[in-house]
């Protein structure tokens, strides 16, 4: 298996050389391989939405590098990063991921929208992404018309839709209840499985954590063990 | 996409939205209100003015403008004229003999305007036949005379009575004549209705000894938006050793003068409004930017490009105001075409001053599209300013930041 995310040595420091010195990330190198179901684990603080950030070029380590398969993300300039956002990694955040006002067919389109993928290829993309996550009779639904749950599938059919290498996902489950979280982690999981799709949570959820394949732990902004099941 | 995601967007919040749109509404109804009012008015002066005696553009002898005299006067017959109505947009032209003598009935005497008309032009031109009161308008070839309302009551005139004028003719020959009053006219113009005396022009020719002379000739064009092309054109084709050509705004400066005063005032009025519905379009946008940070955070991340993300913004404030502007000039064109048919008439004082100034005391409202396309431009403009205020805070924008909104 060939490495979708490197970090080495990554840092990020808040008011370094200072008194209240923060080290958010202090020093993580790590390897996901492409096909993992991973989950970042720790207590409140412990770095993990910082390493998310950094890994999804949402935001500028203080030392190290991060790579996405031979592209260095930690060097990339703000514009190169939204493009790169665009067409490498997919994104499901906690909650209000979807675009009030587009339907989910919409809110699954406008990535490939953005990408300036032909019309027939979103048709059928948005299509079988909708149907893999179980909500084909739900596309021309807007976001209030849907659950929680339904809506954080949606997000995940449309971080899917750009094609990314990975996708990364920062406490998806966090206000679902457990069976929307159970049908989402379900079909994560079958996603990952069938048609392996790397992907990277990070989440306090137990039932997220019994369900990750690997469980990398950080606490201080280090990593403290890294478990393989 | 964008223009679905915008105009979607700016019916998320639908009181917002509309409470918006009424404010641009009300700003372009007023706006397009007053200075369709406010021009439809300078339109009717000039048009009093410009139609009753000046014309649009006026052709004089060479020196008649500074020394207003008969010997600075030109041959109607002149070769050199023939080229004024070969022109697109000239429409009318008068040719006029004016001086000035002192008339007399019975031991009274008062100074007056002795204006030699062709009266068949002339009823074309200012309508001269409908402002005579007493019988009919004399013509071409009558040896009579019109009076003016005010000269006629100051010796109690009636149509058949008899004047006698004293005056100095072309070359400083005397000139002297009785004449029967065929007509008593009122005129707009109080500079007019108090001291004018109108003859056929022949007429006044006989009277003044310059048979074929004339001291102006009055042209009125076809579309006075062109006037100032076509007082080149006309200065260009006359011999300027000759002629002279003025118009209307040349002629008469303090007409300009006044409505620029008075234009002042109307369009420091409209800037107060402009600065009041400006504040309430960026009040607009700074609620829409700040509750909506979180979700430009996740548009930001998911690789939506700034410039892409600020098109929809600007394109839901452009939308907004279009819907606003449009509104408010579909809203206001009845109001204004109703005042455009029915002009308000002035009474009382402000009639009176009105008519001295030589203004038909009415306030008709301008149907000039240009108005609503001005105030329509006025507020997308406006809308194109504040838009540079989401362009900013877009571009600062930090999307894990603007996801911890």
């Amino acid at each position: 298996m060939s490495a979708v995310i490197r970090t080495n040595n990554l840092q990020k420091y808040y008011n370094p050389g200072e008194p209240l010195e923060v080290r958010a990330l202090d020093g993580v190198t790590l390897e996901i391989e492409r096909g993992e179901f991973t989950a970042i684990v720790g207590p409140s603080g412990s770095g993990k939405t910082t390493l998310l950030n950094i890994i999804g070029g949402l935001d500028h380590q203080t030392g190290g590098t991060a790579h996405i398969g031979d592209t260095e993300i930690t060097a990339l300039n703000d514009n190169q990063l939204i493009d790169f956002r665009l067409h490498n990694i997919g994104f499901v955040f906690q909650a209000y991921n979807l675009i009030p006002v587009l339907t989910a067919k919409e809110n699954v389109e406008f990535i490939m929208l953005l990408q300036k993928r032909p019309k027939a290829e979103r048709d059928a993309r948005t299509e079988e992404l909708l149907t893999e996550v179980g909500l084909a009779d739900k596309m021309n639904n807007r976001p209030m018309e849907m659950s929680g749950g339904q809506q954080q599938r949606v997000a995940v059919a449309r971080a899917l839709a750009s094609k990314p290498q990975f996708v990364l996902a920062d406490e998806p489950t966090a206000n679902l209840d457990s069976q929307s979280t159970a049908d989402l982690l379900d079909i994560m999981a079958e996603l990952n499985q069938k048609e392996h799709v790397t992907f990277l949570f990070s989440t306090h959820d137990q039932r997220v954590i019994d369900r990750a394949r690997r469980v990398v732990t950080l606490e201080d902004g280090k990593i403290i063990s890294d478990v393989r099941k | 996409m964008l223009i679905k995601l915008a105009w979607r967007n700016i019916w998320r919040n639908k009181r917002r939205t509309a409470i918006t749109v009424a404010s641009i509404f009300f700003a372009v109804f007023f706006a397009v209100f007053l200075r369709s009012m406010q021009l439809g008015a300078y339109g009717k002066m000039i048009d009093s003015v410009v139609r009753f005696y000046s014309g649009h553009v006026q052709i004089h002898a060479k020196g008649y403008w500074d020394d207003q005299t008969l010997d600075n006067s030109f041959s109607q017959n002149d070769p050199d004229l023939a080229v004024i109505s070969q022109l697109d947009n000239v429409e009318l032209t008068a040719i006029r003999l004016e001086g000035f003598g002192l008339s007399s009935v019975g031991e009274v005497t008062k100074g007056v305007m002795l204006l030699g008309v062709d009266p068949t032009t002339e009823n074309l031109l200012m309508g001269l036949g409908d402002k005579i009161q007493s019988r009919a308008l004399f013509d071409a070839n009558d040896q009579s005379v019109i009076v003016a309302e005010k000269v006629a009551e100051f010796y109690h005139l009636s149509v058949g009575d008899t004047m006698v004028f004293i005056s100095q003719g072309y070359h400083g020959s005397s000139a002297a004549a009785k004449y029967p009053v065929s007509g008593i006219a009122k005129f707009t113009a109080m500079i007019l209705n108090e001291r004018a005396v109108l003859f056929p022009l022949k007429e006044a020719q006989n009277f003044f000894s310059a048979e074929d002379r004339a001291t102006s000739i009055a042209v009125i064009v076809k579309n006075p938006n062109s006037l100032k092309e076509t007082a080149s054109e006309l200065r260009a084709k006359l011999d300027s050793s000759k002629f002279e050509v003025l118009d209307w705004e040349e002629a008469m400066p303090e007409l300009v003068q006044a409505i620029q005063a008075d234009g002042a005032g109307g369009i420091i009025m409209l800037m107060i409004l402009y600065m009041v519905v400006t504040f309430g379009m960026f009040g607009t946008m700074l609620m829409l930017i700040q509750e909506r940070v979180y979700e430009f955070g996740v548009l930001l991340s998911i690789g939506m490009s700034r410039f892409k993300l600020w098109s929809i913004v600007f394109l839901e404030g452009l939308m907004t105001t279009m819907v606003g502007a449009v509104l408010g000039v579909i809203g206001v064109y009845p109001l204004v075409l109703y005042f455009y048919n029915n002009p308000y008439e002035f009474t009382g004082g402000a009639a009176q001053a009105m008519r001295e100034q030589g203004w038909e005391p009415v306030l008709p409202a301008s149907l000039d599209p240009s108005i609503a396309i001005t105030h329509m431009l006025i507020i997308v403009v406006i809308s194109i300013l504040i838009a540079f205020y989401p362009a900013i805070t877009i571009r600062k924008l930090h999307p894990v930041e603007a996801r911890r909104n």
